[in-house]
């Protein structure tokens, strides 16, 4: 199973190594710079690599290379998903996953991977077991450890590991009783120059939250559960019940935790909140282009589309741009050729503009492909697909909990294609 | 505060030192005065007694581990904090110590005690962490420890600890290989427990221990299915990999049939059978053949068993866990019926929306996928359209699976998408596409003009690299039709001019020799263009200019000649010895000389042959012979540790797989009644808040699949049998009547009528033994054959309607150096009756089970008979001076201890004596005191003492001696007679 694991940076050090078994060196990571070498782009380099002696599996989050050291067979999207988890408990204990944050926490991530990991099999996993044995650092947490000497390793020990419910902690306790659920859905799409659409598809989540006091089971029932095509869910649903009467029936972790996800079926017609009209032209000769894109709304079903934001991979010659736009500000980023506009709200009365012309390197050859415009959007209060929650109910325990649902719509990978 | 201060002076002097070059160097780190200096503060932080020094202590030294810096000569100071009361301190101890006991194997040593301590608390929790760290310190010396640790808590109360000891036992097998029979047995032992947290890890061990031993699972075959909803996400997947191999061993291939069908009746299945397909099938066909034929005589049905696997496996594919959909993914590609693999392709889409480390491994297997089983992924067609953002690797992966997809009806809609996809501006990308384009022109002859004609536009394309591929894919598709396409090779001929590209300009040559006919005029000139740059092209070109010049000198001498020879005197002096050597064979076989060969006659039809066009295949064909989603698949080459996907067997071995609820032996009985409750429920006894449909619905299943897999396993038998049965009886009537009273004296000759004292075991329940039950006890007698042995005495009885006959064992499966006496063959055991036997076991002094078959005439079932250790030796009399003189020898190590309550029943020297003699076979030995007991015996195998010593104290109280030269049977021993008496 996982070996070793080594932490680089973007610039290539190591800055962070652990072994479950016998320590290897780290030169191993050279075949990964290597590879790094060969790939332009971070996320281009190959997640395995076969060295003589070893397999290395890497993923890339944060602007951080997770490393593992594979010696033996194993299944490559185990040792994937691992990481991720790893990535994602980072993430939980210190609300980001990056360079300095790891290594100003570098005795709690390695208290972290070693509960994570016995002998390369992963452990505990759950970050509910896992806060009970180490606790997340806070500010608060960290002066009292300095005045008083005490430590953030816990003293009780983890009971959430020997129960066969491992993703609730014992003896959770509140004075207010809440439960939040967020439905928040995605579409994805690719519409073609002419703004049909060439693949659209709407993927779901809900993200709860809840804080609710002793061990409660909860129930939440849908509207309209047929709309519901492909689901995954978190696993302390009762797949069961969902199969028999569709209805989520599950014992909540305690805290933030993904519920389900889900795919809304791509037989039905999606709903695609905004149009765009675009104009992206390189002339022969003059080393300039033009530039004219403008969004309005289309099905966005009586809602008001916010966040909006375009952003384009200009091809390499495009050196600079001259642009008005009528609504929000645009940058141009002239290392990465990026041409951000964010637009902000979209008002059906008055359509966003951004226009104008592009100077290009003087003797570069005229790009073949126009850049596709990639749409960022959210409409609150709304799920496009429809889907809707009917009720939740508790079970086991007496109190009563503040319930609350909220919809979200956002643009997941959201392209035109010009 | 002072000391946060020191720990962040520490980390700048060390971002200004620390090279890891520097840091790696094991012995560098005492040798700089400054790193001495440090490291003598942290030495001193760690023997003061304050906790908060020695924290921030290790803090430090747990920092310089994570940043990979040498702190190996900290640890005899940390080794000291190991038994250190804050418990943060000691799990950054154990941290130190798992990284550098390698190293300093002797210093390790001080460490055990304490976690041999750890191993016998009340608490749970440190039981399993002292076990945890004990495994963990990688020093040879300890072997033996680990091994009795391991072993201990692998029959421990707490699942959590069971759980932690089969977690111990790949380590152990990785450091010693030589302990691997006794880890076996320990796996086994743990394969049969019943609790989730157990499964998983277990199956792990088993896994890296013992992957061959196929045979273990069959017991417990069915109840992993069962627990699998419920194990952790980790061991889902182990499992569920290992469950795939298993089922190919012993499963019969779901698709036999599906064979047959798809020749004969055409309809949708051929629909999707692609010619690729069928042309793949030919070889099979004749294999397909013989196995339609069987079919035809014996339709298809499925194992129950098979399908449970597959019924419980198919809601994990809603896993939150890519690495668990996947492996149930892989389990039906594998395993399932060509109509219900298609369940998988909805989950796999969605795993798409992962990050991209995850879409590139999924989209490998997808491709391998898409290749057999095309019409599965058909109506996602659109998931794998490509975005300008996807990375290139996976660009290119998605443009493989849609190649594969492709087919008559959407081949217009993909060719559509492939045009945006050319307009790209990675490079590598839109030569890939290319290719792509090439594979569909060559497997779907309806699009092949297009495609040639999209190509050829592709040819005025201003990057090179585009031009480039789109020469060497043309070269491929003209080769199939040459004739019809000669203005493209002229018009490929002037890209001479402009091309740079080596492989290009080699694939344009080699077009212009090879239909050189066709273009008769611009050939020769071509070759005058290349002989006045031939010195500064690129190997490869350099090859098909002699090429060239070689096809046109055969075919068109007159105007070539000169140019040939010219060029194959360039090529005599090339630096490049191919080249050298290539022209001066091309020179022998085409100019004619007195002294050129037979060869030369032949030249035409050498240089000339029709070749055979290029099969542009999948690079992801046949990738499918590794398990779908494993290390060795992705990289399509074999990785250490591989375990082969073995293929279905021809016939479905005997089922062996027994049902969840029998035991295979009556010592884990005792140990745990509770049947683990399928969903939610507590292991540890406190069920917590669970509907009952659930476990309702699951139980019903189990045992419904359980019971039908029996019926349909023997039914056809036992009608057999019956027949064959009534017509001997016939024949013989007779005579049996007769030898029916014989033989019933025979076998209670040797039998032993058995005393109420002795502990019956059971060896087969009469559920399972389908009528015949038998019960074992250990006589305590001598077995007279061998001295060595320890008699077995078992009981057969009868309880089914018909007779059973033959009853004989068979197979037996021991640890080595184990040895069996098999009881002779008992012919008959009529209905009702009862009969017994004896056989010897020499155990070789250890308390691991004996495994046989038990044979009747129409069945067999395995067995296993396990020793409790008590019954490991027999009486010797000693008096009291012999007793206390063999003590004085059997002292320190050899010596147990242990302070016990008596039961309250169990306080008067008669009722130890009793319960003392009932759990082990031993011997009282007179005694001076009354307030001691004493009892010896010898091993049965290597005649080793045991000496037992009870000392009563007041109020109950006593205190328990062994002394054994083996320690293990002595810590054992006082296990049982611990039990017994405070029972």
């Amino acid at each position: 199973m996982i070996h070793s694991l080594f932490l680089i940076n973007h610039t290539g050090d190591i800055f962070l190594e652990k072994h479950w078994k016998s320590v290897i060196s780290r030169s191993v990571c050279d075949y990964f710079f290597e590879a790094k070498e060969k790939a332009v782009d971070p996320e281009n380099v190959p997640p395995v690599l076969q060295t003589p002696h070893h397999y290395l599996i890497t993923i890339y989050r944060g602007k951080l290379f997770f490393l593992s050291v594979i010696q033996t067979e194993v299944p490559p999207l185990f040792v994937i998903e691992f990481l991720h988890r790893v990535a994602d408990t980072f993430q939980d204990y210190f609300g980001e996953c990056s360079e300095v944050i790891i290594k100003d926490n570098v005795v709690t991530v390695y208290e972290l991977l070693e509960e994570m990991l016995d002998n390369g099999f992963p452990l505990a996993t759950e970050s509910n077991v896992l806060k009970e044995m180490i606790r997340p650092p806070t500010i608060l947490r960290s002066v009292v450890n300095t005045l008083t000497g005490s430590s953030n390793v816990g003293d009780t020990l983890p009971t959430g590991q020997l129960s066969n419910i491992p993703w609730r902690r014992a003896g959770v306790k509140y004075t207010n009783n809440e439960a939040y659920f967020d439905v928040i859905e995605e579409i994805d799409a690719i519409l073609d120059k002419s703004g049909t659409t060439v693949f659209a598809e709407i993927q779901g989540v809900i993200e709860a939250c809840v804080r609710l006091t002793g061990m409660p089971d909860l129930t939440l029932s849908f509207m309209n559960p047929r709309l519901l095509d492909d689901v995954s869910f978190h696993p302390c649903v009762r797949f069961k019940r969902w199969e028999s009467e569709r209805v989520l029936s599950f014992i909540p972790p305690d805290g933030n935790f993904t519920l389900m996800t889900y795919h809304v079926s791509s037989q039905n017609l999606v709903a695609i909140p905004v149009y765009v009209k675009q104009n992206i032209s390189f002339f022969e000769t003059g080393n300039c282009g033009r530039l004219d894109i403008t969004i309005g709304p289309k099905q966005t079903m009586g809602k008001t589309v916010e966040g909006l934001m375009v952003t384009v991979h200009m091809p390499k010659a495009v050196l600079s741009t001259n642009l008005t736009a009528s609504q929000g500000n645009y940058t141009y980023d002239l290392a990465t050729k990026v041409l951000v506009w964010d637009v902000g709200k979209l008002n059906p009365q008055k359509l966003p503009n951004l226009r104008g012309s592009l100077s290009m390197q003087a003797g570069a050859p005229k790009p073949e492909e126009n850049p596709s415009l990639n749409i960022d959007l959210k409409i609150q209060q709304l799920a496009i697909s429809g889907l809707k929650v009917s009720r939740l109910d508790m079970y086991g325990e007496k109190y009563k909990p503040f319930k609350g649902v909220k919809y979200v719509t956002k643009a997941g990978k959201f392209q035109v294609r010009t | 505060m002072s000391a946060s201060s020191a720990f962040n002076d520490e980390k700048g002097g060390s971002s200004s030192v620390g090279e890891p070059e520097y840091g790696h160097d094991p012995a560098s780190g005492g040798i700089f005065s400054s790193d001495y200096k440090r490291h003598d503060d942290l030495k001193e932080m760690l023997d003061s007694n304050k906790d908060s020094l020695k924290l921030e202590a290790m803090k430090r030294i747990v920092a310089m581990i994570a940043r990979g810096k040498n702190a190996s000569d900290l640890f005899p100071a940390v080794v000291k904090n190991v038994a250190c009361k804050n418990i943060e301190v000691k799990k950054l101890v154990y941290v130190y110590l798992v990284r550098y006991a390698e190293e300093q194997q002797d210093l390790a040593l001080l460490s055990i005690s304490t976690f041999q301590r750890g191993l016998k608390d009340p608490n749970q929790l440190i039981r399993a962490s002292a076990l945890r760290v004990l495994s963990s310190i990688r020093v040879t010396i300890i072997v033996p420890i680990m091994m009795l640790a391991i072993k201990e808590a692998a029959s421990d109360m707490s699942p959590y600890v069971r759980k932690t000891a089969a977690h111990a036992i790949p380590k152990l097998y990785s450091l010693d290989p030589e302990q691997k029979d006794q880890l076996i047995e320990v796996i086994e032992k743990l394969l049969a427990d019943k609790t989730t947290l157990v499964a998983g890890s277990v199956v792990m061990a088993f896994e890296e221990v013992c992957p061959e031993r196929i045979d273990l699972i069959h017991k417990n075959y069915r109840k992993l299915c069962n627990l699998l909803i419920d194990v952790e996400e980790w061991g889902q997947v182990v499992i569920i990999n290992m469950l795939t191999r298993y089922a190919r061993t012993q499963f019969l291939n779901p698709n036999i049939n599906e064979s047959l069908l798809e020749e004969g009746g055409g309809g949708e299945k051929t629909f999707y059978g692609s010619d690729e397909e069928e042309d793949e099938d030919e070889e099979e066909k004749e294999k397909k053949a013989e196995a339609a034929v069987m079919a035809k005589r014996k339709p298809y049905v499925m194992d129950p068993d098979h399908r449970l696997l597959l019924r419980n496996t198919k809601p994990l594919l809603q896993s939150r866990n890519a690495a668990v959909v996947m492996a149930v993914a892989q389990l039906y590609f594998h395993l399932a019926p060509k109509a219900e693999v298609g369940v998988i392709a909805k989950a796999l889409v969605r795993l798409l929306r992962s990050h991209s480390e995850v879409q590139y491994v999924v989209l490998q297997n997808v491709a391998t996928m898409t290749i057999k089983r095309r019409g599965m992924f058909e109506p996602y067609l659109k998931s794998f359209y490509i975005r300008s953002t996807d990375p290139t690797q996976i660009k290119v992966l998605k443009l493989e699976v849609l190649t594969n997809l492709a087919n008559e009806t959407n081949i217009s809609t993909i060719l559509r998408e492939f045009q945006t996809y050319i307009k790209s501006m990675d490079k590598d990308f839109v030569a890939a596409t290319i290719q792509a384009i090439g594979r569909c022109a060559t497997n779907i002859g309806e699009v092949r003009d297009t495609c040639l004609n999209g190509l050829v536009q592709l040819l005025s394309n201003r990057d090179e690299l585009v031009v480039a591929e789109s020469v060497v894919v043309i070269k491929k598709l003209l080769q199939m039709q040459p004739e019809k396409h000669s203005d493209i090779i002229k018009h490929m001929a002037k890209l001479t001019d402009n091309i740079q590209v080596p492989m290009a300009r080699a694939s344009i040559l080699w077009l212009i020799g090879e239909y050189c006919e066709h273009v008769p005029k611009i050939a020769p000139d071509v070759l005058r263009k290349m002989a006045k740059s031939f010195t500064n092209e690129e190997d490869i070109v350099k090859l098909q200019i002699i090429n060239l010049a070689a096809k046109l000198y055969l075919t068109n001498s007159k105007q070539t000649k000169l140019l040939t020879q010219y060029v194959l005197n360039l090529a005599k002096y090339d630096q490049n010895y191919d080249i050298r050597d290539r022209a001066r064979f091309i020179r022998q076989l085409i100019v004619p000389t007195e002294k050129s060969g037979a060869l030369s006659k032949y030249a035409k039809k050498l240089f000339l042959a029709l070749k055979p066009a290029p099969v542009l295949e999948s690079p992801f064909k046949d990738r499918d012979h590794f398990q779908l989603g494993s290390l060795s698949h992705l990289l399509n080459a074999k990785a250490g540790g591989y375990q082969e996907l073995p293929d279905w067997p021809e016939a479905a071995p005997d089922p062996l797989r027994v049902p969840e609820w029998t035991k295979c032996s009556s010592r884990e009985k005792r140990k745990e009644k509770k049947v683990e409750k399928p969903f939610y429920s507590d292991s540890e006894g406190e069920s917590g808040p669970t509907e009952s449909a659930d476990s309702e619905s699951d139980s019903a299943s189990g045992s419904e699949s359980a019971s039908g897999s029996e019926e349909s396993g023997s039914g056809s038998e036992s009608e057999e049998s019956e027949e064959g049965s009534e017509s001997e009886e016939e024949e013989e009537e007779e005579e049996e009547e007769k030898d029916k009273k014989k033989k019933k004296k025979e076998i209670k000759k040797p039998a032993i009528a058995p005393s109420s004292a002795l502990k019956n075991y059971e060896l087969l329940h009469r559920i399972t033994g389908e009528g015949l039950s038998v019960e074992y006890c250990f006589s305590r007698q001598p077995f007279s054959p061998d001295g060595n042995m320890v008699a077995v005495q078992m009981q057969f009885t009868n309880n089914a309607t018909s007779d059973t006959k033959n009853l004989h064992m068979e197979d037996v499966k021991l640890q080595s150096g184990m040895r069996v006496k098999e009881f002779p063959e008992i012919e008959l055991l009529p209905a009702g009756e009862t009969a017994t036997a004896v056989m010897g076991i020499d155990f070789c002094d250890s308390t691991q089970a004996a495994n046989f078959q038990l044979c009747t005439h129409t069945r067999k079932f395995f067995v296993s008979i396990q020793p409790p250790v008590g019954e490991l030796m027999r009486p010797v009399f000693l008096t009291e001076n012999e007793f206390k003189k063999e003590q004085g020898q059997l002292m320190g190590m050899n010596e147990i201890t242990e302070r016990l309550t008596l039961d309250v029943k169990c306080r008067n020297e008669h009722a130890i004596v009793q319960r003392v003699t009932t759990a082990a076979n031993l011997s009282r030995v007179p005694c001076g005191s009354d307030k001691e007991c004493r009892f010896a015996g010898k091993t049965v195998t290597s005649g080793s003492l045991v000496l037992v010593t009870v000392a009563t104290k007041e109020e109950g109280a006593a205190q328990l001696t062994v002394n054994c030269e083996k320690m293990v049977i002595g810590t054992m021993l006082v296990k049982d007679i611990l039990l017994a008496l405070t029972q």
